[in-house]
């Protein structure tokens, strides 16, 4: 009766990485890349020097945010791959807090920002509801739901780029005035030299802080002991008196409040005015992939969002261009095999203890 | 009218995209395999059919390497999880990146590449005369669309009538009973999960080859690989329902394409043709009528206390003490 | 123990009948347990061979290893003089032996015909359903194994399913047939059926192993008798004829075990819990309970007896609020709680121990603390303001480890690892230590070994004295008989009746009268025979 050792499943999981990335190589030289040069490019591109270690920050924090949005669905085994679409919703509802304009152009950034804020969390929230909802009260598959959901909101947001806050015809706004960009390093590069050129925004700070809460919700709260109750054995959960269907509403909703607030901090920190095509980048996707990676824990899931966001920071730079998605694939791919290991090991160490 | 039957012969060329989707992963479904990796096999099918065609000249081998690429990529889903009894749902979702990844890469600058020639189409002598729907579904349509109307009975025949359907259906729905008599378990869920690749390897080179051929990458699908998830359920494992659906999906997809381009409309102006951005509303539909009508299937289902095969989406574990 | 010197002096070998099979010196083993450790068995031709031993003896393994699901470490099979080696259940089927397993192996979404041509090479592609459906319906005429082939096997009674079971293997042309616990789901009238089929097909030649654990059962249609303790053979072949209850019980437990409980006398208090007409639907949306009654006093022990599947399960829910009812009421303490939540019966003490300890009783992969904290996490000490004390809580955990015995390195374990009687003290700890006023116990002892049953009967009795109304439904009516006050018999969702058991334990009638309630007889009918046949 003893679990394996604390370090075997991140060795298990690095392992899984390790495999990926030989395969990934492995398809990569198949398509007539050089596998060795893709990947010193990669590791040279994202961690080369302090301005591409900040370029891969940047890029990892809409991950880290789609990431916990995944962590604390998946927790309660609710489905919701529709984070990309929450995110979209939470930058179009923090876009339109500038683009309607609710708030004037020149308010202070103290009021901006923190409007900005709730309107990108109450999108997220409002799209994380319906799929939860329809889970909720007529057992409405929530992968199927919640991604519909995400090319309903391309759709939605490019109705508005195009139709409505359109700059000279093309497919984005104009862009937001400074009082509503999150603060960046570099705009301290007076007092701190070395900050310039850095673009590191707020956000990252907001990713960290939303890791922490989220973490403390999970293993220290009543909710979160609910959660993990229900995502464990929702039959029991159910003979220990927990409401399900207004948990499974209530978590979809703060799944997509997450994702909302990751799509806020990237066009209010990063890409400064509505556009679909930064935006639904496939943040919400990896997000899948590094919650599953960190084993659901929101502050593991701080260090992987970083790795990734390397991943797809170099990768825009990458020939072939499928490169980055197609090996977050075959991670996620030796990743679910190598759970494998994981039970596999249980058995014998079980096996062991008993004979 | 003639506007209508066109959108209507179109979109039944479209719905058979949907169809052998559907029909392949209710296949799957049915032997207690849930794969959500559809998008990402139909994906790898139509590159892998577009190019094969594109180098040899011809189609029906680039639809013969669409099938095999396809039920290949299936098998790495079968072995995690019948083999490694993974779950299925995260499986299935990395299916969909791999297929997606794999199929970016090596389909690299093939949407720049020449013509191709395409799958060949033809109508039926008599069937094409009868007034209306001869010439929405026997008029100049791909030979994979007939294929695809002699499918659907043979599909429902062999689940309900023939000894291995009966075995199919006896896998999903209690493989312990089906091992005690001598059932291969495991061999069965491998073939059908296999099959339901090879079906959807087939569904994308019926569009990269026949209903909007080319390569355009993620977008060649554009999602119809997670419509043709939802209507299993719509379907409630029944290939007949799959049809109906398939075809209705397709006919909208076809209207919302179609109905944007004339200036008039039903005798009035067009208000699709003079206000272009109501198309992103239109192109919502599919999407949103996909939610719906998971609404109505799960409803229905609730209503009847029929669903899913009892072991979908569960590994089957042998010999476990305590069988 | 050496097989071969046995084998000679087998009084089976010696009398010149026919074998059937002959299994030398199987050991199969399993992660941390020798299920079988060189068991030799033999089966004659035309008998009835009773496998009899507790639960966990090796029985069942044993036979699955004849079955061919299981394949042995070591030893040998012969059947029908040859050597035999079985990798998959169609061999054994091949050479002539069907095993039907407790839980049925059947198709629920199938019909009855197509559930007996599962898995054969006939048909070959066309099913031809209607040409087979009446060749079934022969066969089951002529074993006097009534079912209609066409009917779904989900719409069947668990005695017909049973039937099919059995014409499953007929079809085969099985003449070995292997039943594991067979009468465990049926009413005494059907268990007659079942004996007279069981003797029909030994009079055509064919040859059954009867496992079971229930003496007088094994005694009344058993022609022999091999009797297995913790994976050995304790008894070989025995003349069911020439041996005794009580020397097959000593056989099978290895000590004189006497059901002696240490039951105090116990006047009743006010009425805690009282059921009025209750109606509920099963999830099949079928009627499972019809309007049934009963109540429970403070101090006292209610056993609920039945057949399994009467309704037992669903009454259990209503009462804990995880069921809806459709008609007639539930009151605890005065208080109406059904059609209300399942918190609110916990936050009135309503404690429940669920028949499913894994599927409902436990999350698996959360830890001891976690588990034992399921219903306390929302009141104070553990809870502060929406957050856990998680030192409350693992101080509480380990004060149940203490007391209730549960054997873990720590309260961090997941309880997957636990065993079963760990688990069901997991659970006992957890839904005692609330202090409850009825105690809802759901088959608490199945599948536990005999020490832990009698740790968990110990329980329930001291928490009948410290005044908590117990309502305890079960399947085992020696269990119910010797721990209740009264008794209560469920037959197709409604009481029959009720027997109350004085400081004088239970009796020989009082058995009668509730195995005639339990197969469908109400108490006044069987009160009114008595009467009449006295006149």
């Amino acid at each position: 009766m003893k679990e394996p050792p604390r370090w075997y499943p991140a060795a298990v999981s690095l392992g899984a990485i390790m495999v990926a990335l030989v395969l990934g190589g492995i398809l990569i030289a198949f398509a007539g890349g050089d596998p060795f040069r893709s990947y010193a490019h990669i590791a040279k591109a994202s961690f080369g020097n302090l301005g591409v270690l900040s370029d891969t920050i940047v890029k990892a924090t809409p991950i880290l945010l789609t990431s916990l949005a995944c962590s604390i669905a998946f927790r309660m085994k609710l489905w919701n791959i529709g984070a990309e679409g929450q995110f979209i919703m939470g930058a179009f509802g923090a876009g339109a807090i500038v683009l309607t304009p609710i708030l004037p152009a020149d308010t202070s950034p103290w009021i901006f920002i923190p409007v900005m804020m709730l309107a990108g969390i109450l999108m997220g929230a409002i799209w994380g509801f319906f799929p939860g909802f329809l889970k909720a009260r007529f057992n409405v598959n929530e992968i199927i739901s919640t991604l519909m959901m995400n090319y309903i909101a391309i759709s939605w947001v490019n109705f508005f780029i195009f139709a409505v806050w359109t700059e000279g015809g093309f497919q984005m706004s104009p862009k937001f005035p400074e009082n509503a960009w999150l603060p960046r390093l570099l705009d301290y590069a007076k007092t701190i030299p070395i900050f310039s050129g850095l673009t590191t925004h707020l956000g990252l700070l907001i990713g960290i802080v939303a890791a922490i809460v989220l973490w403390i919700v999970i293993y220290r709260s009543r909710w979160g002991y609910e959660i993990r109750l229900i995502g464990d054995n929702p039959r029991a959960a159910q003979y220990a008196g927990i409401n399900i269907t207004r948990n499974t509403v209530l978590v979809m909703m703060l799944s997509g409040a997450l994702a909302g607030l990751g799509g806020m901090s990237e066009i209010t920190g990063m890409v400064h005015r509505l556009q679909t095509t930064p935006l639904a980048a496939g943040y919400g996707f990896t997000g899948i992939i590094v919650a599953w990676l960190a084993k659901l824990n929101p502050l593991v899931a701080i260090l992987v969002s970083i790795l990734f966001g390397a991943l797809l920071l170099a990768g825009r730079e990458i020939q072939p261009s499928g490169v980055p998605k197609m090996i977050q694939g075959i991670i996620l791919v030796c990743l679910i095999a190598s759970d494998f290991l994981m039970r596999y090991r249980v058995r014998i160490v079980r096996a062991g203890e008993e004979a | 009218m003639q506007a209508i039957i066109n959108i209507l012969q179109a979109g039944v060329a479209s719905g058979t995209v949907l169809l052998f989707a559907t029909v392949g992963e209710l296949f799957a479904e049915r032997s207690g395999v849930l794969n959500l990796g559809v998008e990402g096999m139909m994906l790898i099918g139509a590159m892998s059919g577009y190019s094969v065609a594109l180098a040899t000249g011809n189609p029906w081998l680039g639809v013969l390497v669409a099938m095999l690429a396809a039920g290949l990529l299936s098998q790495i889903h079968a072995f995690i999880a019948i083999t490694l009894q993974a779950d299925q749902v995260v499986s299935g979702l990395a299916l969909t990146f791999l297929g997606a990844g794999i199929s970016l890469v090596l389909g690299e600058g093939l949407s720049k590449a020449g013509t191709v020639s395409l799958l060949p189409s033809a109508s039926i002598p008599l069937l094409s005369q009868i007034p209306f729907l001869g010439p929405i579904f026997f008029k100049e349509q791909s030979y994979l669309v007939y294929i695809g109307y002699l499918f659907v009975p043979m599909a429902w025949y062999y689940i309900n009538r023939t000894r291995p359907g009966m075995h199919l259906r006896a896998v999903g729905e209690y493989p312990a009973a089906a091992d005690a008599l001598g059932i291969n378990v495991y061999r069965l869920r491998y073939l059908y999960v296999f099959i339901g690749g090879v079906l959807a390897g087939l569904a994308g080179a019926t569009i990269s080859l026949a209903v909007s051929p080319g390569w355009f990458s993620e977008m060649t699908t554009g999602g119809q690989g997670w419509i043709a998830v939802g209507l299993v359920i719509f379907a409630q494992w029944d290939p007949f329902r799959a049809a109906v659906g398939s075809y209705a999906f397709g006919a909208l997809r076809r209207l919302i394409l179609d109905i944007q381009g004339p200036t008039m409309l039903l005798g009035m102006r067009n208000p699709f043709y003079y206000n272009p951005y109501w198309g992103f509303f239109l192109q919502m539909l599919p999407y949103a009528f996909t939610i719906i009508v998971l609404v109505i299937g799960s409803r229905e289902a609730v209503r009847k206390r029929l669903g899913a095969p009892a072991a979908l989406g569960n590994p089957y574990i042998r010999g476990e003490r305590g069988l | 123990m050496d097989t071969l010197e046995r084998k000679t002096t087998n009084p089976s070998v010696a009398e010149g009948a026919t074998l059937f099979v002959e299994m030398n010196g199987i050991v199969k083993r399993f992660p941390g347990v020798l299920a079988n450790d060189h068991v030799d068995f033999v089966l004659r031709h035309g008998e009835i061979h009773a496998l009899l031993g507790e639960n966990g003896a090796g029985k069942s393994t044993l036979m699955n290893v004849l079955a061919g699901l299981y394949r042995p470490e070591s030893g040998t099979i012969l059947v029908k003089g040859k050597v035999v080696n079985f990798s998959s259940p169609r061999d054994a089927i091949k050479a002539g032996i069907g095993m039907i397993h407790q839980h049925f192996m059947l198709v629920p979404s199938q019909t009855v015909t197509e559930n007996i041509l599962l898995g054969l090479d006939k048909p070959r592609f066309r099913l031809q359903l209607n040409e087979y459906d009446h060749i079934v319906a022969d066969l089951s005429e002529r074993f006097g194994l009534k079912v209609e082939p066409r009917a779904k096997v989900w719409q069947l009674s668990v005695g017909e399913q049973q039937r099919v079971e059995i014409l499953k293997m007929l079809y085969r042309g099985t003449d070995i047939l292997i039943m594991d616990e067979p009468t465990a789901v049926l009413a005494p009238q059907e268990i007659e059926d079942l004996f007279k089929t069981l003797r029909a097909m030994v009079a055509e030649g064919k040859s059954i192993i009867f496992i079971s654990h229930k003496l007088h059962e094994v005694m009344a249609i058993a022609d022999r008798v091999t009797v297995l303790r913790k994976g050995k053979v304790t008894a070989a072949g025995l003349d069911a004829r020439k041996t005794t209850l009580q020397e097959l019980a000593r056989q099978m437990v290895g000590r004189e075990v006497i059901f002696h409980l240490d039951k105090k006398l116990n006047t009743p208090g006010e009425i805690v819990l009282e059921v009025e007409d209750v109606c509920a639907e099963n999830d099949k949306g079928l009627q499972a309970l019809n309007g049934l009654s009963l109540d429970v006093r403070a101090g006292e022990i209610v056993g609920l007896a039945g057949v399994a599947g009467n309704g037992q399960r669903e009454l259990a829910q209503v009462i804990t609020g995880l069921r809806r009812c459709t008609d007639g009421c539930v009151i605890l303490n005065g208080e109406v709680i059904c059609n209300r939540s399942a918190l609110v019966g916990i936050q009135r003490g309503v404690s429940h121990i669920p028949e499913d300890r894994t599927g409902v009783g436990t999350a698996p992969d959360l830890s001891v603390t976690d588990n034992v904290i399921m219903k306390q996490y929302r009141r104070p000490p553990i809870a502060q303001h929406g957050m856990l004390n998680m030192q409350v809580a693992t101080k509480f955990a380990n004060e149940l480890k203490e007391s209730y015995d549960i054997i873990v390195p720590n309260v961090e374990t997941p309880v997957r690892l636990l065993s079963g009687g760990n688990l069901q003290r997991v659970i006992l700890a957890r839904e005692i230590s609330g202090q409850p006023s009825l105690m809802v116990a759901v088959q608490p002892t199945r599948g536990l070994d005999v020490g832990a049953i009698e740790g968990v009967h110990r329980l329930l009795l001291s928490q009948r004295e410290s005044g908590a109304a117990i309502l305890l439904i079960s399947e085992e009516l020696e269990e119910l008989l010797s721990l209740s006050d009264r008794v209560y018999v469920i037959y197709e969702g409604r009481i029959m009746g009720e027997v109350k058991i004085g400081a004088g334990g239970s009796s020989p009638e009082m058995i009668d009268t509730v195995g005639l309630m339990m197969t469908g007889t109400p108490l006044e009918q069987i009160r009114k025979g008595e009467a009449e046949r006295n006149v």
